[in-house]
């Protein structure tokens, strides 16, 4: 497949490493001033170290991209609230061109739902966003085999800086902001990292589990969720959890048409309290119970991973 | 008469007694005192909790009223009751309150909890870091009637907004506890 890549942070860049691996060529490439396009394909070395060095990809416009030869258009520009821009325009005008979409860009399909499937359906392109959702983890894609209308709960946890900070705290017994300035010193969290540990991450990613389970009946924005952070958490809380062999992590649940997010008591070595950065959730389905899916879910290439797993998808 | 003696239930009260002599009698004297009547004991020796606990299974007939009595006479001696009844009590869930809760009256809060009905707190565990008199945290055991955990956390949320404490609630999606 030919992809137009939109966005060149940690995913944007790691898809048009990848790409070629995977079998693909990425024909156009853009970041927030510049583009590259290229229809016999980019050189990915050469584009990435440009980035590295220069901080763009090339001389191209970025609206250029859009009349590149391309099948599918890789949306990996930064996550906003409300209207999902600039990535909802990237994905309107792929489809009005007839070209396939694959999201890891949560906005979209987080706040303006209904607006890209009606988009889809007027298409004949399709959407994909398998990576939004616990990044390499293959959490959509298995809610979509087992068939939406069989699932009865998804929870667990989707956040990895967050997990990874309550994890510390837990078997430290430090204060929150101690683990904090640690996390940001590893670089495991964001010199920003308020929506991850402030519940907002995690509740884009319920939201948009309950649009896929909810299979357009309801359409479900971050308005709908109840979403409570880790900020106000402190050792000696984590310490009581302990002395009772629980935990405390920063838990989703989707169920009975609702979205919750909050630190949440789970048994220790549970199914749900998961190491480090790692993600870990439970699909609750008929026929096969109680579901797994534990692992390393965000990161760059993990995502970029994930990305790659739809285009092949719609290849098929 | 008979109106009474068809209102009588057998009931499983599951306590968890400290290792000390005497505890047992201890336990049976709320049992007495209230009306029930002691239909079997089973104490499990040498079973200790992890938290270095005995756990002890009393079989018990009583009305419905003198049962409630019973597990509330028990739980003010101090006594850990663990479940109570097959279909009382039969759900056991954990929280965390943190905040003022000595300013704004623990023993106040633990009230407004047992009044909720459904619920009786069977386990406090207190953690007032050093320094910090004012802020501190309170791991709570709750013994919930059977199907009545939403209610019971739904009036925790309740009972922990109106006194600006934080709750942790277990995670109960899915049927768990
Ligand atoms: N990182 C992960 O593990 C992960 C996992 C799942 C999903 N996601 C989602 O994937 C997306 C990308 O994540 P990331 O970590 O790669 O973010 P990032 O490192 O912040 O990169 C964002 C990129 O988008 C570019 N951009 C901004 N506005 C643009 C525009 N109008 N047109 C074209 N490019 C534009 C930026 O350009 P400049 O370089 O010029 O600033 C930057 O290259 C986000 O929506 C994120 O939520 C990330």
């Amino acid at each position: 497949m030919r992809l137009c890549v939109l966005g060149a942070g940690a995913v944007g860049s790691a898809v048009v490493e990848l790409a070629a691996e995977h079998g693909h060529v990425v024909t156009a490439f853009a970041d927030s001033e510049s583009a590259v396009v290229d229809a016999d394909g980019i050189d990915a070395d050469a584009v990435l170290s440009k980035k590295r060095e220069e901080g763009v990809v090339g001389d191209a416009d970025p609206e250029s991209v859009f009349d590149a030869d391309y099948d599918v258009l890789v949306e990996a520009t930064p996550t906003t609230l409300g209207d999902a821009e600039p990535g909802f325009s990237h994905v309107e005008r792929a489809l009005a061109d007839d070209r396939d979409v694959v999201l890891a860009n949560k906005g979209p399909v987080a706040e303006r739902y209904a607006d890209v499937r009606a988009l889809e359906a007027e298409s004949e392109g399709t959407v994909r966003f398998g990576a939004t959702v616990g990044g390499a983890l293959p959490i959509l894609s298995t809610i979509e085999d087992v068939g939406p209308s069989r699932v009865s709960a998804v929870y667990g946890v989707l956040n990895g800086t967050a997990n990874f900070v309550l994890s510390r705290m837990a078997a430290e017994g430090l204060d929150y902001e101690h683990v904090l300035a640690e996390a940001q010193d590893l670089g495991v969290a964001e010199a920003d990292p308020t929506f991850d540990v402030d519940g907002t991450d995690t509740a884009l990613k319920g939201v948009i589990v309950a649009n896929v389970l909810s299979e357009g009946e309801t359409e479900y924005t971050l308005d709908d969720a109840e979403v409570e952070g880790i900020q106000e958490l402190s050792g000696s809380m984590l310490d009581l959890a302990a002395e009772d062999g629980q935990t405390i992590r920063l838990i989703v649940e989707v169920a009975d048409g609702a979205v919750r997010v909050g630190p949440r008591l789970v048994p220790e070595n549970g199914a749900v309290a998961p190491s480090g950065t790692e993600n870990a959730v439970q699909i609750e389905a008929d026929y096969c119970g109680r579901l797994g899916i534990t692992g390393q879910g965000a990161g760059g290439p993990e995502t970029a991973s994930a990305v790659l797993t739809d285009v092949e998808r719609l290849a098929d | 008469m008979s109106e009474v003696r068809n209102d009588v239930q057998a009931y499983t009260l599951r306590l968890e007694l400290v290792d000390e002599p005497g505890e047992l009698l201890r336990s049976l004297q709320p049992i007495a005192e209230h009306g029930g009547n002691l239909l079997s004991i089973f104490h499990e020796r040498g079973n200790v909790t992890p938290r270095g606990y005995i756990p002890v299974e009393v079989d018990i007939e009583a009305t419905p009223d003198r049962f409630d009595n019973i597990v509330e006479g028990l739980s003010e001696a101090g006594i850990n009751v663990i479940q109570a009844g097959t279909e009382r009590y039969s759900e056991r869930l954990t929280i965390i309150l943190s905040g003022h809760l000595i300013e704004t009256d623990l023993s106040d809060t633990l009230t407004q909890i047992e009044a909720t009905r459904n619920a009786t707190v069977t386990d406090i565990s207190l953690s007032a870091p050093a320094g910090s008199i004012d802020v501190s945290s309170a791991r709570l055991q709750l013994a919930a009637e059977s199907g009545s955990t939403e209610d019971v956390l739904s009036a925790m949320r309740d009972i922990a907004d109106e006194k600006d404490l934080q709750l942790v609630e277990p995670l109960t999606v899915g049927g768990r506890a």
